[in-house]
């Protein structure tokens, strides 16, 4: 029988690699450049968070988990300040059209 | 429960080469870095649930790497390409 642990790591990395495909659709389908902006933070960032949780109980040990969640927090931080500076690119470019 | 994380690898893995179409037809530059710093990040799942998986030592170092590259990558590309005015300000003052 499946642990609890595994079944948590399957719903939660099913849900973020759900949140993966909804940030890339959204990287497609968008009209302009500010909206892909949108997709890109929000989908990779929760996708990846989604990810790490279910890949937390599969960690080998409190340090592995930590590191785990390090990653996470990087691209987190790195996603944000890329996202403000590729927007006051934008906005520095004019309004999109 | 391995096959299981590799085949969600796979599938992440799957959903960033999908992502590849916006950086050919990206209209401009910027769609290019933004797609650019999703599919790094799709690269980071994918490296995570394939350490997960497999127990390599070191993929969670390589996924942390290329988490700071790819921000380098977008930060770096934005400044060369954007002429700020602002940079144009200070290099006039004596």
């Amino acid at each position: 029988m499946k642990s609890v642990a595994d079944i948590f790591t399957i719903v939660a990395v099913c849900a973020g690699s759900f949140f993966f495909l909804a940030g890339t659709v959204g990287l497609l389908r968008f009209p302009d450049s500010l909206t892909r902006l949108h997709a890109l933070t929000k989908a990779d960032n929760l996708g990846l968070g989604l990810v790490v949780l279910g890949l937390l109980p599969q960690a080998n040990g409190f340090l592995g988990g930590l590191k785990l969640v390090a990653v996470w927090l990087l691209v987190q931080l790195a996603g944000a300040t890329v996202a403000q500076v590729i927007a006051e690119a934008l906005r520095r470019r004019g309004p999109p059209p | 429960m391995t096959e299981f994380l590799l085949g969600a690898a796979g599938f992440i893995l799957l959903t960033v080469t999908v992502g590849l179409v916006r950086i050919l037809a990206g209209p401009g530059n910027i769609d290019r870095t933004a797609a650019a710093q999703l599919l790094g990040t799709g690269g980071i799942a994918a490296l995570l649930l394939v350490a997960g998986a497999t127990g390599a030592r070191g993929a969670e170092d390589v996924a942390l790497g290329l988490a700071l590259l790819a921000a380098f990558a977008s930060v770096a590309f934005v400044n060369s390409v954007e002429q700020r005015p602002s940079d144009n300000a200070e290099r006039a003052d004596p």
